[in-house]
Protein backbone atom coordinates (compact mmCIF):
# COMPACT_ATOMS: atom_id res chain seq x y z
CA UNK A 1 0.00 0.00 0.00
CA UNK A 2 1.60 3.25 -1.08
CA UNK A 3 0.98 6.68 0.37
CA UNK A 4 0.72 9.69 -1.88
CA UNK A 5 -0.92 13.05 -2.03
CA UNK A 6 -3.53 14.51 -4.32
CA UNK A 7 -5.22 17.87 -4.58
CA UNK A 8 -8.86 18.27 -3.63
CA UNK A 9 -10.27 21.77 -4.12
CA UNK A 10 -6.69 23.05 -4.22
CA UNK A 11 -5.83 21.47 -0.88
CA UNK A 12 -3.10 18.81 -0.56
CA UNK A 13 -4.63 15.63 0.83
CA UNK A 14 -2.74 12.50 1.88
CA UNK A 15 -4.23 9.23 0.62
CA UNK A 16 -3.33 5.61 -0.03
CA UNK A 17 -4.21 3.53 -3.06
CA UNK A 18 -6.98 1.62 -1.30
CA UNK A 19 -8.92 4.84 -0.74
CA UNK A 20 -11.65 6.32 -2.88
CA UNK A 21 -11.81 10.03 -3.67
CA UNK A 22 -14.68 10.32 -1.20
CA UNK A 23 -12.69 8.74 1.62
CA UNK A 24 -9.70 10.97 0.89
CA UNK A 25 -11.94 14.05 0.90
CA UNK A 26 -13.65 13.04 4.13
CA UNK A 27 -10.29 12.47 5.85
CA UNK A 28 -9.40 16.06 4.97
CA UNK A 29 -12.75 17.39 6.17
CA UNK A 30 -14.01 18.21 2.67
CA UNK A 31 -17.73 17.47 2.32
CA UNK A 32 -19.10 15.68 -0.76
CA UNK A 33 -22.86 15.02 -0.74
CA UNK A 34 -23.94 11.37 -0.81
CA UNK A 35 -27.22 9.51 -0.50
CA UNK A 36 -26.36 5.86 -1.16
CA UNK A 37 -23.03 5.83 0.68
CA UNK A 38 -22.51 4.22 4.09
CA UNK A 39 -19.12 3.73 5.69
CA UNK A 40 -19.84 0.16 6.80
CA UNK A 41 -20.90 -0.93 3.31
CA UNK A 42 -19.13 -1.62 0.06
CA UNK A 43 -19.26 1.35 -2.33
CA UNK A 44 -22.37 1.22 -4.52
CA UNK A 45 -22.27 4.21 -6.86
CA UNK A 46 -26.05 4.31 -7.17
CA UNK A 47 -27.12 7.89 -6.56
CA UNK A 48 -24.28 9.69 -8.41
CA UNK A 49 -24.72 12.76 -6.19
CA UNK A 50 -21.06 12.46 -5.22
CA UNK A 51 -20.02 13.22 -8.80
CA UNK A 52 -16.79 15.27 -8.86
CA UNK A 53 -14.43 16.52 -11.51
CA UNK A 54 -11.18 14.55 -11.44
CA UNK A 55 -8.11 15.48 -13.45
CA UNK A 56 -5.40 12.84 -13.83
CA UNK A 57 -2.74 12.51 -16.53
CA UNK A 58 -3.99 15.62 -18.31
CA UNK A 59 -7.54 14.32 -18.67
CA UNK A 60 -10.57 15.69 -16.88
CA UNK A 61 -13.54 13.49 -16.27
CA UNK A 62 -16.66 13.43 -14.14
CA UNK A 63 -16.54 10.47 -11.77
CA UNK A 64 -18.52 9.17 -8.80
CA UNK A 65 -16.27 9.96 -5.82
CA UNK A 66 -17.58 7.06 -3.72
CA UNK A 67 -16.33 4.39 -6.14
CA UNK A 68 -13.43 6.10 -7.93
CA UNK A 69 -10.00 5.25 -6.48
CA UNK A 70 -7.80 8.13 -5.42
CA UNK A 71 -4.68 8.43 -7.58
CA UNK A 72 -1.32 10.09 -7.18
CA UNK A 73 -1.18 13.70 -8.39
CA UNK A 74 -4.87 13.73 -9.18
CA UNK A 75 -6.59 17.11 -9.00
CA UNK A 76 -10.20 16.93 -7.82
CA UNK A 77 -12.78 19.72 -7.82
CA UNK A 78 -15.89 19.08 -5.73
CA UNK A 79 -17.84 22.23 -6.67
CA UNK A 80 -17.99 23.61 -10.19
CA UNK A 81 -20.97 25.08 -12.03
CA UNK A 82 -21.18 21.85 -14.07
CA UNK A 83 -21.17 19.61 -11.00
CA UNK A 84 -23.73 21.82 -9.25
CA UNK A 85 -25.99 21.47 -12.25
CA UNK A 86 -25.66 17.67 -12.28
CA UNK A 87 -26.47 17.49 -8.56
CA UNK A 88 -29.40 19.87 -9.04
CA UNK A 89 -31.00 17.70 -11.73
CA UNK A 90 -30.32 14.46 -9.83
CA UNK A 91 -31.94 15.94 -6.74
CA UNK A 92 -34.94 17.07 -8.76
CA UNK A 93 -35.35 13.56 -10.18
CA UNK A 94 -35.06 11.90 -6.77
CA UNK A 95 -37.57 14.38 -5.33
CA UNK A 96 -40.13 13.12 -7.85
CA UNK A 97 -40.02 9.78 -6.00
CA UNK A 98 -39.66 11.04 -2.45
CA UNK A 99 -40.97 14.62 -2.21
CA UNK A 100 -40.97 14.66 1.60
CA UNK A 101 -37.47 13.33 2.20
CA UNK A 102 -35.52 15.61 4.55
CA UNK A 103 -32.17 14.52 3.08
CA UNK A 104 -33.28 15.46 -0.42
CA UNK A 105 -34.88 18.72 0.67
CA UNK A 106 -31.57 19.73 2.25
CA UNK A 107 -29.80 18.99 -1.02
CA UNK A 108 -32.46 20.91 -2.92
CA UNK A 109 -31.76 24.02 -0.82
CA UNK A 110 -28.02 23.64 -1.33
CA UNK A 111 -28.19 23.19 -5.11
CA UNK A 112 -31.25 25.35 -5.84
CA UNK A 113 -33.24 22.37 -7.10
CA UNK A 114 -36.90 22.85 -7.97
CA UNK A 115 -38.80 20.14 -6.08
CA UNK A 116 -41.72 20.33 -8.51
CA UNK A 117 -39.74 20.15 -11.72
CA UNK A 118 -40.69 16.56 -12.56
CA UNK A 119 -44.14 15.00 -12.23
CA UNK A 120 -44.50 13.24 -8.89
CA UNK A 121 -44.26 9.46 -8.76
CA UNK A 122 -44.21 9.02 -5.02
CA UNK A 123 -42.93 5.48 -4.53
CA UNK A 124 -41.05 6.89 -1.51
CA UNK A 125 -38.11 4.72 -2.50
CA UNK A 126 -35.12 6.09 -4.40
CA UNK A 127 -33.50 2.64 -4.70
CA UNK A 128 -30.33 3.70 -2.87
CA UNK A 129 -30.01 0.09 -1.72
CA UNK A 130 -28.88 1.03 1.80
CA UNK A 131 -31.36 -1.36 3.47
CA UNK A 132 -30.67 -4.13 0.96
CA UNK A 133 -26.91 -3.86 1.29
CA UNK A 134 -26.94 -3.37 5.06
CA UNK A 135 -29.03 -6.52 5.51
CA UNK A 136 -26.78 -8.54 3.19
CA UNK A 137 -23.35 -7.21 4.19
CA UNK A 138 -23.58 -6.27 7.85
CA UNK A 139 -26.38 -8.47 9.16
CA UNK A 140 -25.87 -11.22 6.52
CA UNK A 141 -29.58 -12.06 6.58
CA UNK A 142 -30.71 -10.80 3.17
CA UNK A 143 -34.25 -10.33 4.42
CA UNK A 144 -34.80 -7.49 1.97
CA UNK A 145 -33.84 -7.33 -1.70
CA UNK A 146 -34.58 -5.70 -5.01
CA UNK A 147 -37.23 -7.17 -7.31
CA UNK A 148 -38.27 -6.41 -10.89
CA UNK A 149 -36.28 -4.07 -13.09
CA UNK A 150 -36.25 -0.69 -14.76
CA UNK A 151 -39.19 1.55 -13.81
CA UNK A 152 -40.82 -1.31 -11.87
CA UNK A 153 -37.82 -1.95 -9.62
CA UNK A 154 -38.61 -1.89 -5.91
CA UNK A 155 -37.51 -3.32 -2.60
CA UNK A 156 -39.23 -6.36 -1.18
CA UNK A 157 -38.90 -8.32 2.04
CA UNK A 158 -38.70 -12.10 1.83
CA UNK A 159 -41.59 -12.98 4.17
CA UNK A 160 -40.03 -16.23 5.45
CA UNK A 161 -36.82 -14.49 6.53
CA UNK A 162 -38.48 -11.24 7.59
CA UNK A 163 -40.85 -13.06 9.94
CA UNK A 164 -37.87 -14.60 11.74
CA UNK A 165 -35.25 -11.86 11.70
CA UNK A 166 -36.78 -8.41 11.38
CA UNK A 167 -38.69 -8.09 14.69
CA UNK A 168 -35.58 -7.69 16.79
CA UNK A 169 -33.38 -5.93 14.25
CA UNK A 170 -34.92 -3.05 12.29
CA UNK A 171 -31.42 -1.60 11.97
CA UNK A 172 -32.11 -0.68 8.37
CA UNK A 173 -34.93 1.71 9.34
CA UNK A 174 -32.83 4.71 10.35
CA UNK A 175 -30.63 4.27 7.27
CA UNK A 176 -33.48 5.02 4.86
CA UNK A 177 -33.12 8.52 3.40
CA UNK A 178 -36.85 8.75 2.63
CA UNK A 179 -38.51 6.73 5.44
CA UNK A 180 -40.07 4.55 2.72
CA UNK A 181 -38.76 1.40 4.28
CA UNK A 182 -41.13 1.64 7.21
CA UNK A 183 -44.05 1.62 4.82
CA UNK A 184 -42.72 -1.40 2.97
CA UNK A 185 -42.06 -3.15 6.23
CA UNK A 186 -45.54 -2.52 7.55
CA UNK A 187 -46.96 -3.85 4.31
CA UNK A 188 -44.96 -7.05 4.53
CA UNK A 189 -45.89 -7.48 8.16
CA UNK A 190 -49.54 -7.17 7.33
CA UNK A 191 -49.08 -9.84 4.67
CA UNK A 192 -47.27 -12.24 6.97
CA UNK A 193 -48.87 -11.57 10.34
CA UNK A 194 -51.94 -13.66 9.65
CA UNK A 195 -49.64 -16.60 8.95
CA UNK A 196 -47.31 -16.25 11.92
CA UNK A 197 -49.16 -16.85 15.16
CA UNK A 198 -45.90 -17.40 17.02
CA UNK A 199 -45.40 -13.92 18.47
CA UNK A 200 -48.66 -12.01 18.55
CA UNK A 201 -47.38 -9.71 21.33
CA UNK A 202 -44.22 -8.78 19.44
CA UNK A 203 -46.32 -8.15 16.35
CA UNK A 204 -48.60 -5.78 18.21
CA UNK A 205 -45.68 -3.90 19.67
CA UNK A 206 -43.98 -3.58 16.31
CA UNK A 207 -47.15 -2.16 14.82
CA UNK A 208 -47.08 0.81 17.16
CA UNK A 209 -43.37 1.40 16.53
CA UNK A 210 -43.38 1.35 12.78
CA UNK A 211 -46.03 3.80 11.70
CA UNK A 212 -44.41 5.79 8.87
CA UNK A 213 -43.96 9.49 9.54
CA UNK B 1 -42.98 -31.06 -8.37
CA UNK B 2 -40.35 -33.76 -8.68
CA UNK B 3 -37.44 -32.70 -6.49
CA UNK B 4 -35.07 -35.20 -8.14
CA UNK B 5 -35.25 -33.09 -11.31
CA UNK B 6 -34.05 -30.04 -9.43
CA UNK B 7 -31.33 -32.06 -7.68
CA UNK B 8 -30.07 -33.44 -10.98
CA UNK B 9 -29.86 -29.96 -12.49
CA UNK B 10 -28.03 -28.56 -9.46
CA UNK B 11 -25.58 -31.48 -9.51
CA UNK B 12 -24.94 -30.95 -13.21
CA UNK B 13 -23.65 -27.47 -12.34
CA UNK B 14 -21.71 -28.79 -9.29
CA UNK B 15 -23.91 -26.72 -6.97
CA UNK B 16 -21.90 -23.58 -7.64
CA UNK B 17 -23.48 -20.27 -6.64
CA UNK B 18 -21.92 -18.71 -9.74
CA UNK B 19 -24.08 -20.95 -11.93
CA UNK B 20 -27.32 -19.62 -10.43
CA UNK B 21 -28.71 -18.26 -13.70
CA UNK B 22 -27.79 -21.41 -15.67
CA UNK B 23 -29.45 -23.59 -13.03
CA UNK B 24 -32.59 -21.45 -13.05
CA UNK B 25 -32.68 -21.53 -16.85
CA UNK B 26 -32.41 -25.34 -16.86
CA UNK B 27 -35.24 -25.61 -14.33
CA UNK B 28 -37.30 -23.17 -16.38
CA UNK B 29 -36.71 -25.28 -19.52
CA UNK B 30 -37.56 -28.51 -17.73
CA UNK B 31 -40.70 -27.41 -15.84
CA UNK B 32 -41.63 -24.38 -17.99
CA UNK B 33 -41.82 -22.27 -14.81
CA UNK B 34 -40.06 -21.77 -11.48
CA UNK B 35 -42.14 -23.06 -8.57
CA UNK B 36 -41.45 -21.53 -5.15
CA UNK B 37 -40.39 -24.90 -3.75
CA UNK B 38 -37.76 -25.22 -6.51
CA UNK B 39 -36.37 -21.77 -5.69
CA UNK B 40 -36.15 -22.71 -2.02
CA UNK B 41 -34.20 -25.86 -2.92
CA UNK B 42 -31.83 -23.85 -5.11
CA UNK B 43 -31.34 -21.27 -2.35
CA UNK B 44 -30.50 -23.95 0.18
CA UNK B 45 -28.19 -26.05 -2.02
CA UNK B 46 -26.31 -23.09 -3.49
CA UNK B 47 -26.26 -21.10 -0.26
CA UNK B 48 -27.61 -18.09 -2.12
CA UNK B 49 -30.01 -15.76 -0.24
CA UNK B 50 -33.64 -15.98 -1.34
CA UNK B 51 -33.72 -12.20 -1.88
CA UNK B 52 -30.98 -12.53 -4.50
CA UNK B 53 -32.85 -15.32 -6.28
CA UNK B 54 -36.01 -13.19 -6.30
CA UNK B 55 -33.97 -10.29 -7.68
CA UNK B 56 -32.64 -12.51 -10.48
CA UNK B 57 -35.86 -14.25 -11.47
CA UNK B 58 -37.86 -11.01 -11.55
CA UNK B 59 -35.12 -9.25 -13.54
CA UNK B 60 -34.93 -11.60 -16.53
CA UNK B 61 -37.98 -12.10 -18.72
CA UNK B 62 -36.83 -15.63 -19.53
CA UNK B 63 -37.98 -16.72 -16.08
CA UNK B 64 -41.59 -17.23 -15.13
CA UNK B 65 -43.00 -17.46 -11.60
CA UNK B 66 -46.34 -18.71 -12.93
CA UNK B 67 -46.93 -21.94 -14.90
CA UNK B 68 -46.72 -21.58 -18.68
CA UNK B 69 -48.85 -23.39 -21.23
CA UNK B 70 -47.66 -26.31 -23.37
CA UNK B 71 -47.02 -23.96 -26.29
CA UNK B 72 -45.40 -20.59 -25.72
CA UNK B 73 -46.25 -17.97 -28.33
CA UNK B 74 -43.87 -15.03 -28.61
CA UNK B 75 -45.21 -12.51 -31.07
CA UNK B 76 -42.74 -9.92 -32.32
CA UNK B 77 -43.88 -6.31 -31.97
CA UNK B 78 -40.56 -4.81 -33.13
CA UNK B 79 -40.45 -1.89 -35.55
CA UNK B 80 -40.24 -3.95 -38.75
CA UNK B 81 -42.98 -6.36 -37.68
CA UNK B 82 -45.09 -3.48 -36.41
CA UNK B 83 -45.11 -1.66 -39.75
CA UNK B 84 -45.91 -4.95 -41.49
CA UNK B 85 -49.03 -5.43 -39.40
CA UNK B 86 -48.06 -7.24 -36.19
CA UNK B 87 -50.96 -5.49 -34.43
CA UNK B 88 -53.47 -7.27 -36.66
CA UNK B 89 -51.70 -10.61 -36.06
CA UNK B 90 -51.95 -9.94 -32.32
CA UNK B 91 -55.67 -9.24 -32.62
CA UNK B 92 -56.12 -12.50 -34.50
CA UNK B 93 -54.18 -14.52 -31.90
CA UNK B 94 -56.20 -12.85 -29.14
CA UNK B 95 -59.43 -13.79 -30.91
CA UNK B 96 -58.42 -17.41 -31.56
CA UNK B 97 -56.89 -18.15 -28.16
CA UNK B 98 -58.88 -15.71 -26.03
CA UNK B 99 -55.65 -14.58 -24.37
CA UNK B 100 -54.13 -11.18 -23.71
CA UNK B 101 -50.32 -10.85 -23.76
CA UNK B 102 -48.87 -12.26 -20.53
CA UNK B 103 -51.71 -14.74 -20.01
CA UNK B 104 -52.00 -18.53 -20.09
CA UNK B 105 -55.28 -20.30 -20.79
CA UNK B 106 -57.02 -22.48 -18.22
CA UNK B 107 -56.26 -25.81 -19.95
CA UNK B 108 -52.57 -24.82 -20.19
CA UNK B 109 -52.52 -24.98 -23.98
CA UNK B 110 -51.08 -21.60 -24.96
CA UNK B 111 -49.15 -18.82 -23.26
CA UNK B 112 -49.09 -15.56 -25.16
CA UNK B 113 -46.37 -12.94 -24.85
CA UNK B 114 -45.22 -10.08 -27.00
CA UNK B 115 -41.51 -9.42 -27.50
CA UNK B 116 -39.72 -6.41 -28.88
CA UNK B 117 -37.58 -8.01 -31.58
CA UNK B 118 -36.88 -11.61 -32.51
CA UNK B 119 -33.99 -10.51 -34.71
CA UNK B 120 -35.30 -11.82 -38.04
CA UNK B 121 -36.95 -8.68 -39.35
CA UNK B 122 -36.68 -9.86 -43.00
CA UNK B 123 -39.46 -12.42 -42.45
CA UNK B 124 -41.71 -10.14 -40.39
CA UNK B 125 -44.33 -10.13 -39.08
CA UNK B 126 -42.97 -13.09 -37.18
CA UNK B 127 -43.93 -15.15 -34.17
CA UNK B 128 -42.19 -17.90 -32.29
CA UNK B 129 -44.07 -20.96 -31.08
CA UNK B 130 -42.07 -23.49 -29.05
CA UNK B 131 -38.83 -21.97 -30.37
CA UNK B 132 -39.92 -22.43 -33.98
CA UNK B 133 -40.01 -19.22 -36.02
CA UNK B 134 -43.07 -18.63 -38.20
CA UNK B 135 -42.64 -15.72 -40.58
CA UNK B 136 -44.48 -13.63 -43.20
CA UNK B 137 -47.67 -13.96 -41.18
CA UNK B 138 -51.06 -12.79 -42.31
CA UNK B 139 -54.07 -12.97 -39.98
CA UNK B 140 -55.84 -15.82 -41.84
CA UNK B 141 -52.79 -18.07 -41.97
CA UNK B 142 -52.00 -17.29 -38.31
CA UNK B 143 -55.40 -18.59 -37.27
CA UNK B 144 -54.88 -21.76 -39.35
CA UNK B 145 -51.40 -22.27 -37.85
CA UNK B 146 -52.71 -22.01 -34.29
CA UNK B 147 -55.33 -24.70 -34.95
CA UNK B 148 -52.55 -27.25 -35.58
CA UNK B 149 -51.46 -27.18 -31.93
CA UNK B 150 -53.13 -29.21 -29.25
Amino acid sequence: MSEFSLKIDGKDVAASDDMTILEAAQSAGIAIPTVCHHEKLEPFGGCRLCTVEAEAGGRTSLVAACIYPAQKDMAVKTRTPQIDKIRKVLTEQLLAYAPESEVLRGLAREYHADKDRFPKEPSFCILCGLCVRYCAEVKQKSAVGFVERGPNREISFVPEIAAKECWDCKECFPLCPTSALQAAYVLTRSLTSFKSTAQPEAGKQAATNTVPQ
Amino acid sequence: MDSSVIERIIDKHHGEAGSLIQILLDIQNELRWLPGAALEMVAEKLQVPMSRIQHTVTFYKAFSLVPKGRHEINLCMGTACHVRGATRILEMIETVTGLQPGETDADMKFSLDTVNCLGCCAIGPVMEIDEQHLGKLVPDRTAALLKKYD
